[in-house]
């Protein structure tokens, strides 16, 4: 197998190396894919847009389209982990370590055995449980607010600068990343609860798809911005401005509650007990 | 040699796809076959980004002032001067597509974990036989 492989791999390889002697050069300004669509985008995006962000209002205006399936493809992503992994049946593991905040004596509870009653007094530890680390608990929980507001920066200003909903949902998501290895995933899954995730994630979906369907029900094409102008009370092409920001601000509430709900259901296996 | 100069980056784009196909084919463990595939996918997407790529040109973001409308007649843009965005653009999309299908691909490698007991290609086709 190992030799078939190589075979392979060299063969193709060595074809693709002689496909490129066809190919422009490095950074050739005159190569085919910088000649025909790409000049239109720049030049004419400033005054069709209002955008200075070319990336961005190519991504959710001129290919809305393909980046609403993007965003689906993004929620399939969630369901598939979700419905691959998650465990409903109410299988409690064989032992429980409870710890006893105050003296820091740990308690194995049998299976079948009483659970000490939810009091202040005793919290639930993971199996594979470590002392918490001072400086990493203290550093993560003055950051994380802190990311979060990045990533709220990232998708509100990503018109004017390299940023948009894809770069700030997955921002927000790794803040309740951070969460769940600093701490453990029930505090996370306790700040983000599992249906949290499941309404929010389509919710993204349907901020997106839902903003093209009223340029539709106003009159225009789907996903063509300007019919908004006469909801928003702005001229057309400021309206296409807003448009892009409305569905930024939909793809980013997608990616950040699907990334959350597919590190939950991989990190515990799909028991949201223990992570990692 | 003047070809080689002017196009290295692609031979290594494609140095780079086919240490990950060679992963994909030839490694016996799931998980090393999932990293064989994200290579694949970094090469891909340098592939598509050095595309965009032009001599003397800067971020596709265009320069403006403050308060001056829409922008529009107040400066020419040429298209010579920002880089082409559209690479960026089916990047940035494929960049969080890649992450989903990593996440599809790992939950799987769970599944067959938790069923067959082992990750190894041989040992799952060897109890799947014996079935």
């Amino acid at each position: 197998m190992k030799i078939i492989g190589l075979i392979i791999a060299v063969l193709t390889g060595a074809l693709l190396i002689y496909g490129t002697v066809d190919f422009p050069g490095w950074a050739d300004p005159a190569s085919p894919a910088s000649t025909h669509l790409s000049p239109h985008f720049i030049e004419k995006t400033m005054e069709e847009t209002s955008v200075p962000n070319i990336v961005t209002a190519v991504l959710a205006d001129y290919r809305s389209y393909d980046t609403m399936f993007e965003t689906t493809v993004i929620f399939s992503g969630g369901v598939v982990c979700f419905i691959l992994l998650r465990i409903f049946r109410r299988k409690e593991p064989e032992d429980r370590l409870y710890r006893h905040v105050l003296t820091g004596a740990t308690i194995r509870v049998k299976e079948g055995g009483k659970i000490p009653p939810d009091s202040d007094d005793f919290e639930r530890i993971d199996t594979l449980w470590t002392p918490h680390d001072l400086i990493i608990k203290t550093v993560c929980r003055l950051l994380i607010p802190f990311i979060q507001l990045f990533g709220l920066y990232v998708i509100a200003h990503g018109h004017h600068s390299p940023g948009g909903g894809f770069q700030g949902g997955v921002i927000l998501g790794a803040s309740i990343m951070l969460l769940a290895i600093s701490q453990d995933l029930r505090t996370a899954v306790q700040r983000m609860r599992e249906k949290v995730d499941a309404l929010l994630s389509p919710t993204g979906v349907f901020i997106y798809a839902g903003t093209g369907a009223l340029c539709l029900l106003l009159g225009l094409n789907f996903m063509d911005y300007s019919a908004l102008a006469s909801v928003l009370y702005v001229d057309p092409v400021t309206a296409r401005s807003h448009g892009i920001l409305i569905v930024e601000i939909g793809v980013g509430v997608a990616v950040m509650a699907t990334i959350i709900w597919i590190y939950n259901n991989l990190s515990s296996a799909g028991k949201y007990d223990e992570g990692l | 040699m003047q070809m080689l100069v002017a196009k290295y980056n692609y031979w290594i784009y494609i140095t780079l796809m086919m240490i990950g196909l060679y992963a994909m084919i030839a490694k016996n463990n799931l998980v090393k076959k999932i990293v064989g595939m994200s290579i694949f996918q970094t090469a891909i997407i340098l592939f598509y980004v050095s595309i965009g790529a032009k001599r003397g040109a800067t971020i596709p973001i265009i320069e403006h002032g403050h308060g001056e409308g829409h922008g529009a007649g107040t400066h020419m843009v040429h298209a010579v001067d920002y880089i082409n965005p559209l690479p960026h653009v089916l990047m940035l999309t494929a960049i969080v597509v890649a992450v989903a299908t990593l996440g599809v691909a790992l939950a799987l490698a769970i599944r067959v974990y938790n069923r067959y007991n082992t990750l190894e290609e041989d040992e799952i086709l060897a109890q799947i036989r014996e079935k």
